[in-house]
């Protein structure tokens, strides 16, 4: 289930605004990729490219090739629901629905799929989805009560449980935990650890500790200034990239000299 | 006592946060002052209505229950129809203006449907009349010879089109701006953050609007439909031009014979009442206050209902 992202020469456009350029990247099966860069250097921007999310935006659109095993996200006749169901997201904030409870929440994507679906499945499903983020301990009584009475750390995680209950082949996190606090995000960052067995995670963070801990590869963003596309840097091994990376810019970055 | 000043201490008042405050304080005691002054000169003026002697009633009617009850039905009936028209159509014109139309084209149709609220009922009345009516009575008669054997669509058909089916339409388009204009507030503040996270999961557009924007807009959509009711029910001008009633409770929709409303019962004998007469109209204007009021109340109770689940946590 889990998949290669192979992304050849992207740029992405807002608009006529080039706001990232030339992109190219390899991201492995069974790997955490870690994405960093200051503020602005278009780090969302690219992940969003990865499951085709940026089209909610208006005016967006990419050229360029996104292939996950082969196949172009991009290419022609492709749906881009379709894409999303393989590709899933968990964003900045938590974003559970507040209208819906825990389980209702957990299925959602499910029930996209598959409307009709015994309780027992039902249950089984949302057991596992909760147990593969870590949540179902915590939530198990209160399954039909709102996700919003969650913690934040626990919304999170609920949103996680959200995604992969749908089974896709690549889990991107926007900044997952920058809106939590220091335990939730533990939390996260263990559970994080513990997914790559499955899936393919690319996390975009802003703390370079998280990035340090949780990743494999790691890529810096950077941009030339206000105006100028963000461009990727460097990417290579996690560890590389924190002692001895081989352009200026990173070690600036990551030895907290800018941004 | 010196202690006792030290340990209080006290903002200091400005003259500004006075006035503000003061003008507020006004504001609301007077929506209450008002309500209180009308529910009051109705209770009053209604109690010799209750009492009436039979003979104060026209036709063989003997009491004032028996007088408003149709009156009541006839008023409810046009309304719900006019809002089971309604609600189903705002709430389609409200996300094609906030999620499916392009933006020039959804402003401009925001600024019609608005438009719409502002046409005087007194023109949608001769609009029922003069188009509407005959325009709609050949599709009554072939509802009719189809549906007949349907209690609300049993005939005999009306000649000129002037039901209580054609009042429903009217009223139906009179309340649709306000809803439409509601729905479309609340659906444009639905979180950015729960409609992507809609979409993240593989939604088409409508999938996304069943997940994410139609529940959280359900309270708005229910307070916007009651306040679509609300004016429906009052509706006075639009329902007496078009329709021509009788005093009774009937249930077909496309016949001669219809219920009227409250406020057109009001409107058309007004003129001609004195002495009880004039009280037992104003003993029917407190029925539809009642009758307003508890609709007022039963949409809160459902709204309150699912307040755990509102997100507003």
């Amino acid at each position: 289930m889990s998949k290669r992202i192979e992304v050849n020469d992207l740029n992405v456009y807002y608009t006529n605004f080039l706001a990232v350029e030339g992109v190219s990247i390899v991201i492995e099966p069974r790997t955490v990729t870690a994405f960093i860069g200051p503020s602005g250097c278009g780090k969302s921007t690219f992940i969003r490219t990865l499951n085709r999310m940026h089209e909610v935006i208006p005016g967006a659109r990419v050229e360029g090739e996104v292939l996950i095993d082969g196949n172009n996200l991009y290419g022609p006749g492709v749906d881009p629901v379709l894409v999303r169901r393989q590709v899933g997201m968990v964003f900045q904030r938590p974003n559970p629905f507040p209208t819906m409870s825990i389980q209702d929440n957990v299925l959602a994507g499910v029930k996209l799929n598959n409307r009709r679906m015994s309780k027992t499945d039902a249950d089984d499903l949302t057991e596992k989805a909760l147990r593969g983020a870590n949540l179902w301990n915590e939530v198990k009584d209160r399954l039909a009560r709102p996700g919003s009475g969650l913690s934040g750390g626990q919304q999170q995680r609920l949103c996680i449980a959200r995604a992969i209950a749908v089974e896709p082949d690549v889990i991107l996190m926007d900044e997952p935990c920058s809106a939590l606090d220091p335990i939730s995000t533990l939390a996260i960052e263990d559970l994080i650890e513990e997914m790559k067995q499955e899936y393919t995670i690319v996390i975009v963070t802003h703390n370079m500790q998280q990035a340090s801990r949780v990743s494999d590869r790691t890529a810096f963003f950077n941009i030339a200034g206000t105006g100028k596309p963000g461009k990727l840097i460097e990417y290579d091994d996690t560890t590389t990239i924190f002692s001895n990376p081989s352009v200026q810019a990173t070690e600036d970055y990551v030895s907290g000299r800018f941004g | 006592m010196t202690t006792a000043a030290a340990t209080t201490i006290k903002a200091r008042q400005r003259p500004g946060d006075r006035i503000f405050s003061s003008a507020t304080v006004i504001s609301g005691s007077l929506i209450l002052a008002v309500l209180a002054a009308v529910a009051i000169f109705l209770l009053v003026e209604s109690l010799p209505a209750f009492v009436a002697a039979p003979d104060e009633f026209s036709g063989d009617i003997t009491n004032f229950w028996s007088y408003v009850g149709p009156l009541v039905f006839g008023t409810i009936y046009s309304a719900i129809l006019a809002l089971l028209m309604a609600v189903p159509v705002a709430i389609g014109i409200a996300l094609f203006i906030s999620h499916f139309a392009p933006r020039k084209l959804a402003q401009g149709l925001g600024y019609l449907v608005d438009l719409l609220a502002a046409v005087p009922s007194v023109v949608f009345g001769l609009w029922g009349i003069g188009v509407l009516a005959p325009l709609v009575q050949p599709f009554y008669t072939t509802i009719v010879d189809w549906f007949g054997w349907f209690t609300p669509f049993a005939g005999p058909a009306s000649g000129t089109g002037r039901t209580i089916f054609t009042v429903a339409i009217v009223l139906a388009v009179m309340v649709l701006p306000i809803i439409t204009a509601i729905c479309r507030e609340i659906f444009l503040q639905t979180p950015l953050l729960h409609e992507e996270a809609a979409l993240a999961l593989g939604a088409t557009r409508w999938e996304m609007i069943r997940m994410a924007v139609l529940p959280f807009g359900l309270p708005g959509i229910i307070s916007a439909s009651m306040l679509g009711l609300g004016r429906a029910l009052g509706e006075t001008m639009a329902v007496a031009m078009v329709l021509s009633p009788s005093p009774e409770v009937i249930f077909q929709l496309l016949t001669a014979q219809n219920s009227n409303t409250i406020a057109a019962n009001i409107a058309l004998n007004f003129p001609e009442a004195h002495g009880v007469g004039v009280n037992i109209l104003l003993a029917t204007g407190l029925v539809l206050f009642v009758v307003t009021l508890l609709v007022n109340m039963l949409a809160r109770v459902i709204i309150n209902s699912r307040k755990a689940f509102s997100g507003a946590n």
